[in-house]
């Protein structure tokens, strides 16, 4: 309960923190993309912002035994940069820039929905589901066993 | 536009903040497509989590929505549906070929300083910026 608690928090700070920053707007997401029309730069510090706060409790998570609340980190393990993954990132650049939406910032404005927008997540679930159905879990990372599952109690 | 920065910023340490919680608590990459993609035929215990966490991105939309409306509100040109369906697909398959978004790669993995991740953000990131454009500079009917 105590983890799901954790998931849920993350969520909607996450989202607070996409409102805030602009992320959710795609008009804003192409300007900061378009650097050769009328740049809008400030996007850029959304990175910054998050990697400031981000960079200690990763490089913590990278060197620790254990979370706080849970037995094992779930970080992926692949280490190659390979055809897949600079494939797969040049498509969902392309997508990102026809649309102005990633998909967190997707996933957010779905509590205002719009046409445009149903039409796009539904097509990112479809596209992620035709890749996930056919590849299985060969791109997950490792996962401890399933923390979340029933078990017994302790004091962890 | 100061103000820009500004909100960029705060916004980003509230999006680090996020991941820092789920990360050091729970272990848990904060990617948002892996999130979803780990939906797709998951193992054991590994659904209420990311179920949580997507209900988590509503409410705090929800939060926006009540506190921040113009944060919601688009002002991109509206485009036909037919290409946000392109480009849904496009950022759902490519992102789980790529192992991960703006998130996953963009914060998580960065912070961890991934040279996977790194590459997959200049990939993206330059893919992006040529697309915009080719869309806006090259097309005729750019605006």
């Amino acid at each position: 309960m105590k983890r799901l608690a954790v998931a849920f928090v993350a969520g909607i700070v996450f989202a607070v923190g996409l409102g805030i920053s602009g992320m959710t707007d795609p008009a804003r997401i192409l300007g900061f993309l378009d650097v050769a029309g009328h740049w809008d730069p400030s996007l850029a510090f959304v990175m910054v912002g998050a990697i400031a706060v981000h960079l200690g409790p990763a490089q913590w998570a990278l060197r620790a035994r254990r979370p706080l609340w849970s037995d094992a980190f779930a970080l992926p393990t692949r280490t190659a940069v390979d055809g897949r993954l600079l494939a797969g990132s040049i498509l969902f650049g392309i997508g990102w820039a026809i649309a102005g939406y990633c998909p967190g910032p997707a996933i957010v404005n779905l509590v205002a929905p719009s046409r445009p927008l149903l039409a796009f997540v539904a097509a990112m679930l479809i596209g992620t589901g035709v890749f996930r159905a056919s590849e299985g879990h060969a791109m997950d990372p490792v996962c401890p066993p399933s923390p979340l599952a029933p078990r017994p109690p302790s004091r962890s | 536009m100061p103000h820009a920065f500004v909100n960029a910023l705060v916004g980003g340490a509230l999006i680090g903040l996020s991941a820092s919680i789920l990360l050091v608590l729970d272990g848990r990459v904060a990617g948002i497509s892996s999130v979803v993609g780990g939906l797709v035929r998951a193992r054991q215990g590994e659904t209420a989590w990311r179920l949580v966490f997507l209900a988590g991105l509503l409410v705090g939309g929800a939060a926006l929505v009540a506190f921040r409306p113009q944060a919601l509100v688009s002002h991109a040109a509206p485009l036909p549906a037919v290409w946000l369906a392109v480009a849904g697909l496009l950022v759902g398959f490519g992102t789980q070929l790529g192992s991960g978004c703006t998130s996953g790669h963009g914060v998580c993995g960065l912070a961890r300083l991934s040279k996977r991740s790194a590459a997959a953000v200049l990939a993206f990131m330059v893919a992006a910026g040529l697309t915009t454009f080719f869309i806006r500079h090259v097309l005729p009917v750019s605006s």
